[in-house]
């Protein structure tokens, strides 16, 4: 697998994305948010951090950098997208996915562990994650509560396009398990087609032991596995 | 020609920011408040002269950028 990771003014998470995916097993090129053009790959990371300071909106000006007009594109042709965290935030500023990332209802920056139940491993991105009741992974946010239209809900929930939930340690969804009141506890969605992921939490920081845990693994071995 | 920009939430969508605010100006005992909602001001000095035209830049430049039309309405005057 080949993976391009794009690196934004302020992107903090960048190299860690960088070595879990060649931890795994992928080709890996960082792209400057200011070039007009992607290397030949079969994903194209978004990755955490601060992109320009996070001002007027986190995700919101990076969103209209050089970039990610390729970026979209490749995403309309079926290319593979994942973006973490403010990744998240600017792939829905970008209108590549759907709904927006509010400040968290308890005003407070979390950082700390989840627990997260994936609700459809039919996917390339959460395969390695069938038959799982809860992973654990960390958020570090103070823009995390996701929020849609009332219809827009409907549909990602209709095509089945909810990736991951906030969940208890034993994978029961309820209100004490949501950290930042996310509507129906949603951690991150896939895009009606499953090929772009856009999710809050950072698999890359739980890649492996070393780290304290390996539960984000799966997520960079299923897509490898699905690309060889 | 300056335009002043009002960013706000739509009705309807949780204002956590308000709500410490409005708690905040209970704790300093100012009552009878009904709700606070927060937004943003933004000001854009434009070179533009002709009033149609900068209303129709501003329009453009609140769509793509400015406001976030999933959560945010906007609204904006012209003075020159």
């Amino acid at each position: 697998m080949k993976s391009a990771v794009i690196v934004f003014p302020g992107s903090n998470c960048d190299r860690d994305i960088k070595v879990a995916l060649e931890g795994c097993g992928s080709e890996v090129a960082m792209v400057w948010h200011g070039d007009k053009k992607l290397p030949d790959v079969d994903l194209v990371v978004v990755p955490g951090g601060f992109s320009y300071g996070d001002y007027l909106r986190s995700g919101a000006m990076a969103a209209h950098s050089p970039i990610m007009n390729e970026v979209k594109k490749f995403g309309e042709k079926g290319g593979y997208i994942l973006g973490i965290c403010n990744g998240f935030q600017i792939l829905t500023e970008a209108h590549i996915l759907p709904g927006t990332l509010m400040r968290n209802k308890n005003l407070k920056f979390i950082c700390k562990d989840v627990y997260l139940k994936p609700e459809n491993t039919d996917t390339a991105f959460t395969s390695g994650y069938k038959d799982k009741k809860a992973i654990r992974i960390p958020i570090a946010h103070h823009d995390g509560n996701f929020f849609a239209s009332e219809k827009e809900i409907k549909e990602l929930e209709k095509n089945k396009q909810i990736a991951f939930r906030y969940c208890t340690k034993s994978g029961s969804i309820n209100d004490k398990s949501n950290p930042n009141g996310s509507m129906n506890n949603i951690a991150g969605i896939f895009n009606k087609e499953k090929n772009i992921l856009g999710l809050m939490p950072h698999p890359e920081r739980l890649w492996e032991k070393a780290v304290g845990g390996e539960d984000g693994k799966a997520m960079f071995e299923s897509l490898i596995a699905n690309f060889g | 020609m300056k335009a002043k920009i009002y960013i706000t939430l739509k009705n309807g969508v949780l204002d956590p920011q308000g709500k410490a605010i409005e708690g905040a100006l209970g704790h300093l005992g100012f009552s009878g408040i009904n709700e606070v909602r927060q937004g943003k001001f933004i000001e854009v000095e434009l070179k533009e002269s002709d009033k149609k035209k900068a209303e129709a830049k501003i329009e453009d430049m609140c769509k793509q950028l400015l406001a976030n039309t999933v959560i945010e309405n906007y609204s904006f005057e012209l003075a020159s």
